[in-house]
């Protein structure tokens, strides 16, 4: 039995790399130190096992060669006159490299999962900056927190008491009991139920508290009303005298704030209280960003194309702007003619309107795992899983980079491998 | 593969040569004394030749040059240009993607170029950058000025400690050299604060700038590393700075260099030689720095010129970003890093009707100007804080032709003339002084002379020829042809690779990466690494096992050798 120590988990952006890993005869037979949903990501369940392909997408999938899935989901790509590239959270920034490029040559959009989650977050940071830390800095320092439209608790398990909430820090050796721990959110969530003060809005009205709190920041109360969005004006005020009176506060908003209405403005405004209060105090925000490193692809994606997210290479240039050249822009509009899904899963999470054009064009798929993605697929290309049988780098969700370590020899080629095989094969059938 | 440049006018001025026809041997990448009949000839035809330019402060890879590109897609779309079937697609103007990084130094005839500050914690990000940056050579200068172990070891007036964290935290980084950034400031701004001179005491640590900066230069020359410290002073950015700035200078007498170089490089000064008490009354006083730097040793600078326009200030002094944020009412990223230090990133513009801007685009010109040792003073815009880097041939025209800056002058409001001196300065720059200031004096600063910034044999095959002839041109006067002539090199060769003809891409070679591998006595790591465990044990979020950059991340390295136990390299 090997044991392999300061292992990282694949799961979600707070990449916990204090794991602890057990293996015998290449197979992972305990994980430690990991949440619940880590270890089970790390244990791994029932994968692909070999590549598959089919036309008739009502009809069933043929076990086929790498070879011969790797030219057919080449063809596919080279035959678009409009590709679409999606995914990317669940894989390295080495691999992210390897699509951009590909990406290039086939003149494609390039897209990724934050385009459904954290994608107005980016938005927001074009029009305000991201005044922000690392998280030890707030585990140091913070002595006020608040979680707004994010629930720790399920979402990143680990989060409250690695960085946020529980940790003990240089500054703050009383670790919870030297916070105070506020959550804004429209459901009285598990992270509620922990807080020092839980305040309840109503569905939609976030981006009209956060502009109530900055009127009361900027001694204009007098303009704002008894009740804004389900809150009393006494409690916004009380809420205000508790974010100033902080020596170091922390925001970490999720997709209560992202993909409720309002959306990017919702954040727009909320960095600009995080700015504001900077005139009072010391205060940082951070999106509590969801797959391990969805935040990687829009680095690697920002310093290779200048644009963060939804690029279209079709002109040869990167272009960007979101609305027109985002995964669902093309997709709703029905402009797609084909598409590659590599460690995303669209099928799941995209609008119906979305996952419905899926179903009638070709679908290439690069993933460990059957998954809704599958079912709209003709070829699928079973690969390793980044994070337990590849090492590789990913980005924290405060822009922290780590290499993950290879925890078991894989079975599969990487998805490194798949792509620069379908480059290669695309560059011969383009007569490159 | 063998190369010879005939015919050209060469301006090599570590070897005194100033415009002679010379030919330039390259053999293997490096510069040889003579080459066979079978080298490829390229006939300079009388051109000016230059070694490769090398920049010894630039931002150019890494977290906050990134999060200036994410905040900034406005930025983004200028300067795009789609991909070929050498060059990967160019985006940007004051934030380019990584790809216009290495080709547009490389088309400015520049081969070298150095990162100015990475924090450890966030090193594997530049590397990942610096390692997708094609032709060019480069390396990071790393942060040190207000990690928690140097104020620990600082305090403790533990010298050998403070060494032993240098040398690790250099190998942790992969660093180049010991990058300062507003000592002590860092910390304070954890809470929101600053430190407002070399004497204030920073809370919890109990040292104070000055004891920082003193003791960083100690050890920096107790180590024998190739750089000296880098040194981004305290308070930038105000009025009434320069008298920090002096103060800091003087500091330099306190150590004694251990090769032939500086002791302190005091970078992006135009930044920290402002006279005035505020915004409105605001002066150059580039003039006493000059006339301290004229009457002092181990003192180099670089200009941090200002170009009218767009530009991106991004810095580790995240106090300073604050500031500026809200005086320019502009969108504001701040990342602090734990530990470690803080930085930000605003975007500004420089406008020629304020004055303010005005005086330090003065600074940066009059510093260059009044100096008299062109070795004592860099071209750089402190990419891309002053303005891209792509405007090198800009100041380059600017140092060169005294009408060029009247001309400029005229543009400027009319109260300019009482607040600097530079409408009353007519020196001109010649070729010669132009090459030390972007080529051998940047080597030379950076404790690369030996195989940078010459063509004497040894040197690294690097070579610029650009397209003008020395003894048939005016630069006084034709300071257009001049400015046209450095945007675009005639030829860049690289390691003897012919990189760029005629202002194209002709090939794409991947550059090397720069990083320092200095030793201590094991004793003293081993001590320093007791209280490096005990802060990630408690401080750090993530664990020492994965903090260091790995060897992945360096997939062409070159390291240099120093520290206070000599190793031989075989």
């Amino acid at each position: 039995m090997t044991v392999i120590t300061d292992a990282l988990c694949p799961f979600c952006g707070c990449m916990c790399d204090d794991i602890t890993v057990a293996v015998e005869n290449n197979k992972i037979t305990e994980v430690k130190h990991a949440c619940k949903i880590g270890a089970a990501k790390i244990m791994g369940h029932h994968r692909i096992k070999a590549p598959m392909m089919r036309t008739d997408k009502k009809g069933d999938f043929k076990e086929v060669s790498y070879d011969e899935a790797i030219e057919a989901a080449a063809k596919i790509l080279a035959d678009s006159k409009r590709p679409l590239m999606y995914g990317w959270a669940s894989a390295f920034c080495e691999v992210h490299k390897k699509g951009i490029f590909l990406a290039e040559e086939v003149g494609a959009i390039i897209d990724n999962t934050a385009t459904v989650c954290h994608g107005p977050s980016t938005l927001a940071v074009h029009e305000k900056g991201l005044p922000s830390a690392t998280l030890g800095q707030v585990k140091n320092r913070a002595d006020v927190v608040v979680f707004w439209g994010s629930n720790p608790v399920h979402a990143h398990p680990r989060h409250m008491g690695r960085y946020s909430v529980f940790a003990k820090g240089f500054f703050n050796e009383k670790g919870r009991k030297g916070r105070k721990v506020i959550v804004v959110d429209v459901r009285k969530t598990e992270t509620a139920g922990m807080a020092d003060e839980y305040i309840q809005v109503e569905q939609g009205s976030d981006y009209l508290i956060i502009s109530a709190l900055r009127a009361i920041l900027a001694g204009q109360a007098a303009v704002v009303p008894d009740s804004v969005g389900g809150v009393t004006k006494e409690q916004l005020v009380k809420l205000v005298d508790t974010l100033k009176a902080a020596k170091f506060g922390a925001i970490f908003f999720g997709m209560g704030l992202t993909q409720s209405m309002s959306r990017y403005k919702n954040i727009d405004n909320a960095i600009s209280l995080t700015t504001e209060l900077n005139s009072f105090t010391k205060f940082v925000i951070t999106p509590m960003r969801g797959h391990y490193n969805v935040t990687g692809f829009g680095q690697v994606c920002a310093w290779e194309t200048g644009y963060a997210t939804a690029v279209d290479f079709a002109r040869g240039a990167p272009y960007y702007n979101p609305g027109e050249t985002a995964a669902n822009d093309v997709l709703t509009r029905k402009e797609t003619d084909a598409a590659m899904i590599i460690a995303g899963d669209a099928g799941a999470h995209f609008p119906a309107d979305s996952v419905r054009h899926l179903a009638r064009i070709p679908v290439v798929q690069i993933d460990p795992y059957w998954n809704p993605t599958t079912e709209v697929a003709n070829v699928v290309i079973p690969v390793a899983i980044c994070g337990v049988e590849v090492e590789g780098t990913a980005y924290r969700m405060d822009g922290v980079s780590l290499r993950y370590r290879k925890l078991v020899e894989p079975e599969h080629p990487t998805d490194i491998e798949i792509l620069e095989k379908i480059t290669e094969r695309v560059r011969k059938i383009r007569g490159d | 593969m063998e190369l010879l440049i005939k015919n050209g006018a060469v301006f090599d001025p570590k070897n005194g040569i100033a415009g002679d026809k010379t030919d330039i041997s390259i053999k293997d990448g490096k510069i040889v004394d003579k080459v066979s009949t079978k080298a490829s000839v390229i006939d300079a035809g009388g051109r000016l030749v230059m070694p490769g330019g090398v920049d010894a402060h630039s931002h150019i890879a890494g977290a906050k040059v990134n999060v200036g590109r994410i905040m900034r897609p406005e930025d983004t779309r200028s300067g795009i240009k789609p991909r070929t079937k050498l060059t990967r697609p160019c985006t940007g103007y004051t934030v380019p993607n990584v790809y216009a990084m290495g080709y547009r130094y490389a088309q400015m005839g520049y081969t070298t170029v150095f990162e100015a500050a990475q924090a450890i914690m966030k090193a594997r990000h530049t590397h990942e950058e610096l390692e997708e940056i094609p032709i060019i050579d480069k390396g990071a200068l790393t942060l040190f000025g207000s990690n928690w172990p140097t104020m620990d070891f600082v305090r403790e007036k533990d010298m050998d400690k403070l060494a032993a964290y240098v040398a690790w935290g250099l190998l942790a980084s992969r660093g180049f050299g010991v990058k300062v950034v507003n000592p002590g400031g860092g910390e304070m701004w954890g809470y929101g604060k600053n430190v407002s001179g070399l004497d204030d005491v920073v809370p919890n640590f109990d040292v104070t700038p000055r004891d920082i900066i003193i003791s960083l230069m100690k050890v920096n020359e107790m180590l024998g590393l190739p750089h000296s410290l880098h040194l981004h002073c305290n308070n930038l950015g105000k009025p009434g700075n320069y008298r920090t700035t002096l103060a800091t200078l003087e500091l330099a007498k306190q150590v004694k260099p251990s090769k032939d170089r500086q002791v302190m490089h005091v970078t992006h000064i135009a930044f920290n030689a402002m006279g005035g008490t505020n915004w409105m009354d605001f002066e150059s006083k580039a003039d006493e720095i000059a006339n301290f730097l004229n009457n002092s040793e181990n003192i180099t600078t670089d200009m941090g010129q200002v170009i009218f326009g767009s530009a991106t200030s991004m810095t580790a002094d995240g106090p300073w970003q604050y500031t500026l944020s809200k005086l320019v009412h502009g969108k504001w990223s701040n990342g602090d890093v734990e530990l470690e230090d803080a930085s930000g990133v605003v975007p500004v513009t420089y406008y020629r009707q304020a004055i303010s801007h005005a005086a330090m685009w003065a600074s940066g010109l009059e510093l260059a100007l009044l100096t008299k040792d062109p070795y004592k003073v860099l071209l750089t815009t402190d990419h891309p804080n002053g303005g891209p880097f792509v405007n090198y041939s800009e100041v380059i025209a600017l140092l060169m032709s005294s009408k060029k800056r009247q001309e400029e002058i005229k543009t400027l409001p009319p109260v300019f003339n009482e607040r600097t001196k530079l409408p009353g300065i007519n020196r001109e720059l010649d070729f010669n002084e132009i090459a030390i200031m972007t080529r051998a004096g940047s080597s030379k600063v950076l404790g690369l002379l030996e195989t940078k910034g010459h063509l004497g044999a040894g040197a690294d095959g690097d070579v610029a020829i650009y397209d003008i002839k020395p003894d048939q041109i005016d630069p006084s006067v034709e300071h257009v042809k001049i400015k046209s002539a450095f945007s675009s090199a005639a030829y860049t060769i690289k390691g003897g690779e012919v990189v760029v003809k005629d202002g194209q891409i002709t090939a794409t070679p991947m550059g090397r990466t720069f990083w320092v591998d200095a030793s201590v006595p094991g004793e003293h790591t081993e001590v320093m690494m007791k209280d490096i465990r005990n802060k990630f044990k408690n401080y750090y979020s993530i664990g020492l096992a994965n903090y260091m950059v790995q060897d992945a991340y360096l997939t062409h390295p070159k390291v240099v050798k120093a520290g206070v136990v000599p190793v031989e390299v075989s």
